[in-house]
């Protein structure tokens, strides 16, 4: 048992350790912060450091959404469909005052928040924050993947599925 | 003879080279476009009804939002705007420095918009040569506003602060070095074959098609239209500046590609000019106690400047009733407020009339017959902002 059990742990390691430094982002910009989010891609921040370089335009080969920017009303059903195109095991970064809260815009036309529409894992304040400020955010997802434990993920769009 | 039928793909509102959340639906005959349209509202965020909640001051942080990449001009078109229907008089230094930090925004707009457009043709280094320049100028904006991408730094009245002392070495720099980095992305691309295979004869307009779609900017000068606002009506001191309109010939790709390479020259020597010959003064108007708050020493040791400041943070101030227009040229082409006061504290209609919008407008024009990989350097030549065109 106590074997067993050793030998999942360090699976799950393995597997987290993979992960966390492959992350693929999906090429997801809205509004402002989607320039900061290009320029953390540049050579001056040069996101690859932490693996997560490999921007996908299409969600079918991704892990990561960045939320960048404002979701208003009428984005928000394309967002969540991005989401749910997403292959398990998927994270959400929401980047910016507006994907956190709504930001200034507090109009009849913004969702005030992303995470009223999908699972947020980090939350980037600022409008826009700087490229480090993704950078950070990358970091703190890679911690949290490095702490995930065999079955604690819970699929979000497909309810009869089992935990990846 | 088999029947042919058209068939309709979707593009957008996710996808890399519509430069944002534009969405496109096509109809294609084979690999030529049909028809294509245009549908936009995904970043509708609401800004000309928030205006309308937020007094004059308090509503200045929505105007760079609106075109994003550069935030300097839109602050400073709206509070041209207001400053109209205030009728006040900004100090000449104040004046300058306004001219040059939007040329050194249009600067970092264009390096912007070559990285992208180039990226969207599969030319993928020119991205990281013109982002080590844009980093350079966004370093330099922010030595001064305090913020890369929103500055706000452009205030009613004036601006916010004066430059600090390392301001100007920092520009002279800049625009020493800045000539010979245009020649290094011509060396990439001018004559690059594969790069003109992709751009030249491509998205003609003429001159007088673009007139009549109403398209301002560099993709109306690429068609050899001779109409820049900073010419035609000089705002903020332009007429003391030494500098040409560039002009295309051809009004394809290509043309719009050698405009703004050309404009950013020029605005190098505006901005050179502009940090030579810059005056002292004060940098806020002196003549508009209701509408300038006072120095910040004097809000902590004086009460009378205390309540002032008090005042003019929490109540604004009250234009006299009217309507106003006021236009400047930003990087995207003529960028208009039009503002209706009805004498209160907050503006009772604010209407923008954003570049990006309407040169949009001339974009199904411009594809009709073109080949479907044609789309992606049409929408990247026009050099579109979604922000200003849903607002």
């Amino acid at each position: 048992m106590g074997v067993e059990n050793t030998t999942a742990a360090t699976l799950q390691d393995v597997i987290n350790w993979a992960r966390k430094n492959s992350i693929w982002p999906v090429t997801f910009g809205l509004a402002c912060c989607a320039l900061e989010m290009m320029v953390a891609s540049s050579a001056t921040y040069d996101i690859s450091r932490f693996g997560a370089e490999v921007f996908r335009p299409s969600p079918r080969q991704t892990d990561l959404m960045i939320v960048a920017g404002t979701v208003t009303k009428k984005m928000a059903p394309v967002l969540r469909r991005i989401y749910e195109q997403m292959p398990e095991p998927k994270w959400v970064i929401a980047y910016g005052a507006c994907a956190c809260s709504g930001g200034i815009f507090q109009s009849y036309n913004v969702v005030q928040g992303v995470d009223q529409i999908v699972p947020v894992d980090v939350y980037v304040p600022g409008c826009p924050p700087r490229p480090e400020g993704l950078l950070k955010a990358i970091m703190r997802l890679q911690e949290k993947i490095a702490a995930e434990a065999p079955g604690q993920r819970k699929l979000v769009s497909l309810p009869w599925g089992k935990n990846g | 003879m088999a029947e042919t039928r058209t068939m309709t793909i979707n593009m957008g509102p996710q996808h890399p080279a519509t430069h944002g959340v534009l969405r496109m639906v096509v109809e294609l005959d084979g690999e030529n476009v049909v028809n294509a349209q245009p549908h936009i509202g995904y970043l509708h965020r609401g800004i000309e009804k928030l205006f309308e909640s937020m007094t004059y001051r308090q509503a200045l942080p929505l105007t760079d939002r609106l075109d994003y990449t550069s935030g300097v001009s839109n602050n400073l078109a709206y509070c041209l705007a207001v400053e109209k229907l205030l009728n006040i008089e900004i100090p000449k230094r104040a004046q300058y420095l306004r001219v040059l930090l939007s040329e050194l925004q249009r600067i970092a707009a264009h390096l912007l918009w070559l990285g992208t457009h180039a990226l969207d043709l599969g030319a993928m280094t020119v991205l990281f040569y013109t982002f080590r320049e844009r980093e350079t100028v966004l370093e330099i904006l922010e030595l001064a506003t305090g913020a890369r991408i929103t500055p706000s730094f452009i205030r009613i009245g004036g601006l916010a602060a004066d430059i600090p002392d390392t301001f100007l070495p920092r520009v002279m720099a800049f625009v020493q070095e800045f000539p010979k980095r245009i020649d290094e992305y011509e060396t990439l691309l001018t004559k690059n074959p594969i790069w003109k295979r992709r751009t030249t004869g491509i998205a003609r307009m003429s001159a007088e098609d673009c007139i009549n779609y109403g398209v301002t900017g560099p993709v109306l000068r690429a068609s050899g239209v001779n109409y820049d606002v900073r010419k035609a009506y000089p705002y903020t001191s332009y007429e003391d500046f030494d500098f040409e309109i560039p002009l295309g010939k051809n009004g394809d790709v290509y043309d719009r590609y050698l405009v703004r390479l050309m404009e950013m020259r020029q605005s190098t020597r505006i901005v050179k000019q502009a940090a030579e010959k810059l005056p002292p003064g004060p940098v806020s108007a002196t003549d508009a106690p209701q509408v300038v708050p006072p120095d910040k020493n004097d809000v902590t040791s004086d009460i009378a400047s205390l309540i002032r400041h008090f005042k003019i943070m929490e109540e604004g101030f009250e234009p006299p009733p009217g309507e106003v227009y006021s236009s400047i040229e930003s990087s995207k082409g003529e960028l208009g407020f039009y503002i209706v006061s009805d004498g209160s504290n907050k503006p009772y209609r604010v209407r923008v009339r954003p570049p990006s919008f309407i040169n949009l407008g001339a974009l199904p024009k411009m594809i009709e017959g073109a080949l479907v990989a044609d789309v992606v350097a049409a929408i990247g030549s026009i050099d579109i902002v979604l922000g200003e065109i849903d607002r």
